[in-house]
């Protein structure tokens, strides 16, 4: 699907950041935009013309019409050189266009342009670029439009991203993970579900496309199911299961305090030895000395139990 | 210049590449010492150099230079080094009446918008001096720091834009002159808030990130203070000219500072703790 993405038109939302560069594919972009036939213009802001146009053979250079915005971008050199207007006059003069020819607009970037333009009209100029082509009552085909716009999402809020995502018809989210890129793709056709698609890529020394199948399955952090799980009762230091001696043992054990229903001569015995030690079998005796407000109560407190 | 960086760097003074932005960013820590780095490495390699310093004096820098064999002094003299120093300007520019604009002038100014008296100094001061023969290599830009500017009242759009100025000049334009044959480097140092939400300072940081070809981080270690590793320094990559290559470009190591140098060494490898 990356590869098709002009095909759709309309707005198409690179956004990158620090980590994942996105130029190399809006180059990538360009480039196969400009094998296709179609009028490409860029408006440069963030790099310098010699830098855009580094690594594209003569053949797409000559293809490409730059607006060259990075010079002197606010006129500081006041030497009126630049393009009156600024990159939004530059916009607005493509809204104007009347030939059929596909077009594709590149946006370099349109971070730089929001940082400075208020994003009210930048929304505005964007949307009467990227519609031109699906205006009703005009007699004359117009080509379809498609402008790529590259977003430093790190370095807007959610409202701004949020109103230029509202207006695009496809955004690329570029990511990855261990080396390998990735795109991941929403796409809004009108009258249809969005769908998204993530899509692992790298770009060539050329500036072609190369889509790929994703990282390579070794390096998966998940384990192979064809490994038996480990048994963790084994190799223990101690003992889990009882023997058939020991079981008998146990089972026989009688508990000191449980006393059974049948009157037999050990269990009274044991009662008595339990609950009513005889005098010679103490080996403790206690000393109490009252106090003066202690009130003692000559009455055994368990007399009244019937044991 | 701490040679134990060059090497983790690839480079030398002799063979360093040209036209590239380097962004120092430092978090819970001083990341001074890379440009004290940068400003003898430079300074060594015969390049003309304009520095910028709003945070330090100028004897601090010659002090510290010393110690990486530089001569700052001497540099200034022979005219290699334009240094603007920021402390001692800021007060000429509140209270002596000055007839042509100041390079500090947004300082006087109530709403001053951007940065251009400023970026015509730098501008001025890396201009080929038509002397007949090329005696630096090529010019450099070096600023410490920029995120005092958002401190004394510049938006980070116009700070953007004044770097955006001093890029197309330093690093393209000043090629075409025949006496600098090789494009200019950049070096800039911005504090990163961290926690503190400055959102002006992020923007000015993330939007520098995207426009540099290498970035230095110098980060606290998230342990605390340590007594033998004073940091560990991210080093990222960015825009090489062939997208080819391994775009996985970030390194991590823990350095030392001592009184003469730094050394580097990978992360837990501290010879302290061997």
């Amino acid at each position: 699907m990356l590869d098709s993405l002009l095909a759709l038109g309309g707005l198409v939302l690179l956004r990158d950041s620090v980590e994942w560069e996105g130029r190399s594919l809006l180059k990538a972009l360009v480039k196969k935009s400009a094998l296709c036939g179609e009028q490409v213009h860029i408006l440069g802001c963030e790099v310098s013309e010699e830098e855009f146009r580094e690594g594209f053979d003569s053949d797409i250079n000559n293809r490409l019409v730059y607006h060259d915005f990075f010079r002197d971008p606010l006129n500081w050199s006041k030497t009126e050189e630049a393009f009156p207007g600024g990159p939004l006059g530059a916009l607005r003069a493509m809204c104007k266009r009347t030939d059929p020819v596909p077009v594709t607009i590149a946006l370099d970037s349109l971070s730089w342009l929001l940082l400075r333009l208020p994003c009210t009209t930048l929304c505005q100029v964007l949307h009467a670029v990227s519609h031109q082509d699906s205006c009703p009552g005009d007699s004359s085909s117009v080509g379809k439009v498609s402008v790529l716009g590259l977003l430093h999402e790190e370095l807007h809020g959610p409202g701004p991203v949020g109103a230029l995502s509202s207006l695009a018809q496809t955004e690329v989210t570029l990511g990855g993970t261990m080396g390998q890129a990735s795109a991941h793709i929403l796409c809004r056709r009108p009258r249809q579900r969005p769908t998204d698609q993530t899509q692992w890529f790298s770009i060539l020394p050329d500036f072609s496309l190369d889509l790929q199948e994703g990282p390579s399955v070794e390096s998966q952090p998940y384990s192979d199911p064809h490994i038996p799980p480990v048994d963790p009762t084994t190799h223990l230091t101690f003992n889990l299961h009882l023997s058939k001696k020991e079981r008998e043992a146990r089972d026989s054990l009688i508990l000191p305090f449980q006393f059974s229903s049948e009157n037999t001569k050990s269990s009274l015995l044991r009662q008595q030895a339990l609950l009513r030690p005889r005098p010679g079998q103490a080996t403790s005796h206690i000393f109490y000395e009252p106090d003066a407000y202690d009130d003692l109560d000559q009455e055994d407190p368990d007399d009244d139990l019937d044991i | 210049m701490f040679v134990e960086l060059n090497n983790l760097l690839n480079t030398t003074p002799d063979r360093a590449e040209q036209g590239k932005l380097t962004l120092l960013c430092d978090a819970k820590t001083d990341g001074s010492f890379l440009v004290h780095h940068f400003l003898s490495f430079y300074l060594k390699a015969n390049c003309k150099v304009c520095f910028v310093a709003l945070i330090q004096s100028f004897s601090h820098y010659s002090i510290v230079g010393q110690k990486l064999g530089v001569s700052l002094t001497m540099a200034r003299e022979r005219g290699q080094l334009v240094f603007l120093e920021g402390l001692k300007s800021a007060v000429d520019v509140v209270f002596q009446a000055q007839k042509e604009p100041h390079p500090l002038q947004f300082l006087r100014e109530a709403n001053a918008g951007n940065l251009k008296p400023l970026f015509e100094f730098v501008r001025e001061a890396l201009k080929p001096v038509d002397s007949g023969e090329a005696r630096w290599t090529y010019p450099v830009l070096l600023v410490d720091d920029l995120s005092v500017l958002l401190s004394l009242g510049m938006g980070a759009v116009a700070v953007l834009d004044f770097i955006h100025y001093c890029r197309a000049t330093v690093c393209w334009e000043l090629k075409a002159s025949i006496l600098y044959l090789m494009q200019g480097n950049m070096v800039v140092l911005v504090h990163d808030s961290g926690d503190a939400e400055d959102e002006e300072n992020d923007i000015l940081l993330n939007g520098l990130s995207h426009q540099s070809h290498l970035i230095l981080r110098a980060e606290g270690l998230a342990t605390g203070f340590c007594r033998d590793v004073h940091g560990q320094l991210r080093i990222l990559w960015r825009r090489p000219s062939q997208p080819a290559v391994h775009r996985d470009q970030s390194f991590t190591y823990q350095y030392k500072i001592q009184d003469k140098s730094v050394s580097f060494f990978a992360k837990g490898m501290s010879p302290a703790v061997l």
